[in-house]
């Protein structure tokens, strides 16, 4: 029976970065002291289904690390084991050595062992070290034999003595649906020894009540035999663990000790010949936890990198079933329409007309929801680029010194596929500008008079047909004349101009420009703002700042829901036809020649409102055969913003308002200067897409 | 008519193709007409023929790229081989004919149409009789040309698709 497992990888490897994500912000949600059981079992649940499936694909490296983890994790959630910062931080260090490791594995690379080895010496530490940190009563030695409960490390030396092993398997009725098979694993325990088993059917329903999907019968089992080791016997009830009460116990000794799977006996056992052993080992644990703790960040860009130079084999999408079942509805409906359209017309005659009209509209109506829906498909919820930075401020925020608390607002908020993909990087440099430069240090926060914790507030909602994203923190604010000098200073600006407030936040946009006084490696050094605001345009999106000194800065960005469709205004060049995005028009006017004005009698401005724009003439630079009208004074005006400037277009006529699909001309042709796209209109013809802000570099050249 | 024909044996010619292909050194060509001249190219390389019809311009691009029509959902360039050759401009007749070409440039395949005066046959070439093109030093550089074979007492200068489509780029650092 071999199968191949490589098939699987793909979903494995998915599933267990899911796993991961969840594992990382069950931990910081954790509140120290106060437990919440669910978050611990989240956790570990996470914990448990990486080891499960790494065991299954044979990747033990991993599957022994995350053993390691469950251990701790298991006492945590019976209780046995305070949770302190440093077991989280321990904890949180080996997810992310755990992520390296997957990475690695599926980029078929060396696992980094001394890495891997410097963790789980942390976990051990903190598994073993922790013991005297609990008042650890001074029982008297009540065991006489070597203490097999005290570690999983040490179980295997004595186990060598057993002669076999009594096993009491009760599994839990929905054993069977899990896919879990008993009788196999008996032939697997067969195998190791002489297996005798007795089954206990005593809660066995009668026949009418019996349902057979139901696992009513436990098992005694004995198993004899010399030097089986125990881990044996508990890799094979490795998948049901969860699923059933298991005991195994060693057989034929004197005092007979239980061993429960995955979580050995509480410390309080431990015979006191060995404290102080242990004290020592409490010792030397500080040090070894401030070490994990600055790891992690070291961990996580590693772990960006080796995943940017593993080129991504497939992108796959997960979609709720009941998006899919919609589309399969609609889809039908199309189908239904389709052959009643066919009906009529096969026998065509004038007075079926109505009843053609019906189907029409019937189609179009079907065709718009089958459109929306598959658009739906590309949806994901904000969640998948929120759910990452948490951890993000924990991390910096211990490293600057700062008590931050992060608000999530909206994270079911849905947005295109490629947008959430796009949208992280521009994110996690506004977040660190807050962290970094807008919320102070505590002792500043409370001689301002505002609580030591800042808030750091990250939204989404939906306006219009755009998502919006707001990053608002309740730091100092920005300082409109700390800008301005600052910016005077740098020969950005002139001296004399006088800025909105608006206007002295953009500063921040242009390169070259940073307030911070110092630089720290978390930002300062003037790169980046100007690439968020390209990248976001890049987008079809925008970005503003609202600031109020020393109260805060709320950071909107703008985003269209999807990069696939656009609203568009078209509009007449000649005999041709072009789509201007219609986010990037201010306003379209006709305009009289009494507003225009040459410069250096080459190009043309004209005024709005007291501010001079310059035209392009849409027939010039794209070399378009003008129709009778040449003069300015007989066209249109549609003036637009890009990349910070305004310019006017100057066309023929405008031809009405469409949403448009955007097609790629680059996919079988390549770029056109001033075109960002094509799109297919109602007629079938093709119509190019202006690209606002590469159309004001082009006139500029 | 002509273009009729030639979409028919365009149909099942794929199969016969990969029959000899497997047999002897034969390798298939469609042959089309610009003006005088006769050019052939790769039958596999072919995906379709269609009548010529209005494309959409392109702005600033140079005169032999006629624009992008819309094929299906996806956008796709036309080229017109007479003026991309430097022959005798032709108006645009019911038989004119773009035939649509895939080409594969790194590892992702794009589709163009060259627009030509008329398509005539479906070729059978032996590769060994294949000729080497020579150095025409005129119209046509022999950049695009694979070689030279004769059938039927025609000569049918035979085009290499992928120079084709890359030439593009070449005109693209011209502007």
């Amino acid at each position: 029976m071999s199968i191949d497992m490589s098939q699987f990888h793909q979903v494995f490897f998915e599933e267990c970065f899911e796993n991961l994500e969840s594992m990382e912000s069950g931990l910081l949600n954790l509140d120290i002291g106060d437990i919440d059981s669910e978050v611990i079992n989240t956790i570990f649940r996470g914990a448990h289904s990486i080891k499960g499936g790494s065991g299954t694909f044979g990747f033990t490296i991993v599957a022994e690390f995350t053993h390691v983890m469950e251990t701790l994790l298991d006492e945590m959630r019976d209780g046995r084991r305070k949770v302190t910062q440093g077991a989280i931080d321990v904890l949180l260090g080996s997810v992310d050595c755990l992520r390296e490791m997957l990475t690695s594995i599926q980029a078929d690379q060396e696992v980094a062992e001394a890495n891997v080895a410097k963790h789980k010496r942390a976990l051990d530490m903190e598994l073993n070290g922790v013991a005297s940190e609990e008042p650890a009563p001074a029982k008297p030695a009540t065991s006489p034999a070597p203490s097999a409960s005290k570690a999983k490390a040490s179980t295997e030396e004595f186990e060598m003595q057993e002669q076999g092993w009594n096993i009491s398997f009760c599994p839990y009725l929905d054993l069977l649906k899990t896919g879990n098979d008993p009788v196999r694993m008996f032939r697997e325990l067969s195998e190791l020894g002489e297996l005798t088993v007795t089954a206990n059917i005593q809660d066995v329903p009668s026949i009418f009540e019996l349902e057979p999907e139901e696992c009513n019968i436990s098992w005694n089992l004995i198993v004899s035999g010399s030097d089986i080791p125990l881990k044996e016997i508990q890799e094979i009830f490795n998948w049901v663990e969860g699923d059933c009460e298991l005991d195994i116990s060693a057989n034929q000794v004197k005092v007979p000790k239980l061993v429960s799977v995955a979580a050995p006996e509480p410390p309080e056992e431990i015979a006191p010949i060995d404290e102080p052993e242990i004290e020592i080992k409490s010792e030397q644990l500080s040090p070894e936890l401030k070490k994990t703790a600055s790891t992690p960040s070291a961990l996580a860009t590693e772990t960006d990198q080796s995943k940017a130079a593993v080129a991504k084999p497939s992108s796959s999408i997960r979609v709720d079933t009941a998006k899919i079942d919609a589309l399969i509805n609609m889809v039908g409906e199309v189908v239904i329409t389709q052959s009643m359209l066919g009906l009529v017309g096969e026998n065509f005659s004038m007075d079926k007309v109505a009843q053609l009209k019906r189907g029409l509209a019937q189609l179009e109506r079907h065709t718009r929801d089958l459109q929306q829906s598959v658009m739906n498909i590309r949806m994901l919820p904000i969640s998948f680029v929120f759910s990452r930075f948490p951890r993000l401020v924990h991390d910096t925020s211990t490293k600057l010194g700062k008590k931050i608390e992060l608000k999530l607002v909206g994270e079911s908020t849905e947005v295109d596929k490629a947008v959430v993909e796009l949208i992280n990087d521009p994110l996690v440099h506004l977040i660190r500008n807050s962290l970094d430069h807008g919320i102070e240090k505590p002792a500043d926060r409370i001689k301002a008079g505002k609580p030591e914790t800042g808030t750091i507030e990250l939204k989404a909602y939906h306006r219009g047909g755009h998502i919006v994203i707001e990053i608002i923190d309740d730091g100092h604010g920005l300082d409109r004349r700390k800008l301005i000098s600052k910016a005077i200073e740098k020969g950005l600006l002139d001296e004399s101009a006088q800025l909105t407030d608006k206007q002295a936040f953009e500063l921040i946009f242009m390169p070259g420009f940073s307030t911070a006084e110092q630089l720290t490696d978390i930002s300062g050094r003037g790169v980046g703002m100007d690439v968020v605001r390209r990248n976001i345009q890049s987008l079809g999106g925008n970005i503003e700042i609202l600031s109020d000194l020393g109260k805060g800065t709320t950071i909107a960005i703008h985003l269209p829901l999807t990069l696939a469709i656009l609203d568009g205004q078209s509009v007449a060049v000649g005999q041709e036809t072009y789509i201007v995005p219609l986010v990037s028009i201010i306003e379209s006017i006709n305009i009289t020649e009494k507003m225009l004005n040459k410069v250096a009698g080459k190009g043309e401005t004209f005024k709005l409102r007291n501010q001079y724009i310059p035209i392009i003439r849409m027939h010039d630079i794209f070399n378009v055969q003008p129709l009778a009208t040449s003069k300015l004074g007989e066209g249109v005006i549609v003036v637009v913003e890009g990349q910070g400037g305004m310019c006017g277009l100057f066309v023929d006529d405008l031809l009405g308002q469409q949403q448009v699909v955007i097609k790629s001309l680059e996919a079988n042709y390549r770029r056109v200067e001033g075109v960002s796209g094509a799109t297919i209109l109602g007629d079938g013809s093709v119509a190019l897409i202006l690209d606002v802000p590469g159309l004001v570099r082009f006139s500029n050249r | 008519m002509k273009a009729n024909i030639s979409q028919e044996s365009e149909y099942k010619d794929p199969n016969l193709d990969s029959d000899n292909k497997s047999q002897t050194n034969s390798v298939q060509y469609l042959s089309f007409a610009l003006g005088k001249e006769e050019y052939g190219v790769d039958i596999l390389r072919v995906q379709e023929i269609r009548s010529w019809e209005p494309v959409s311009r392109i702005p600033n691009v140079p005169f032999y790229e006629k624009g992008v029509v819309n094929l299906r959902g996806s956008i796709v360039p036309i080229i017109d081989l007479r003026e991309r050759f430097n022959l005798k401009y032709a108006e645009y007749t019911l038989l004119t004919v773009v035939v649509v070409l895939q080409t594969s440039v790194g590892n992702k395949t794009q589709t163009m149409g060259v627009v030509v005066d008329s398509v005539s046959d479906v070729i059978s070439v032996d590769k060994t009789k294949i000729q080497a093109a020579p150095d025409f030093g005129t119209k046509v550089s022999n950049e695009f040309i694979n070689g030279l074979v004769s059938v039927n007492e025609r000569m049918v200068m035979l085009l290499d698709v992928d120079k084709l489509l890359k030439l593009e780029e070449i005109s693209q650092s011209d502007n």
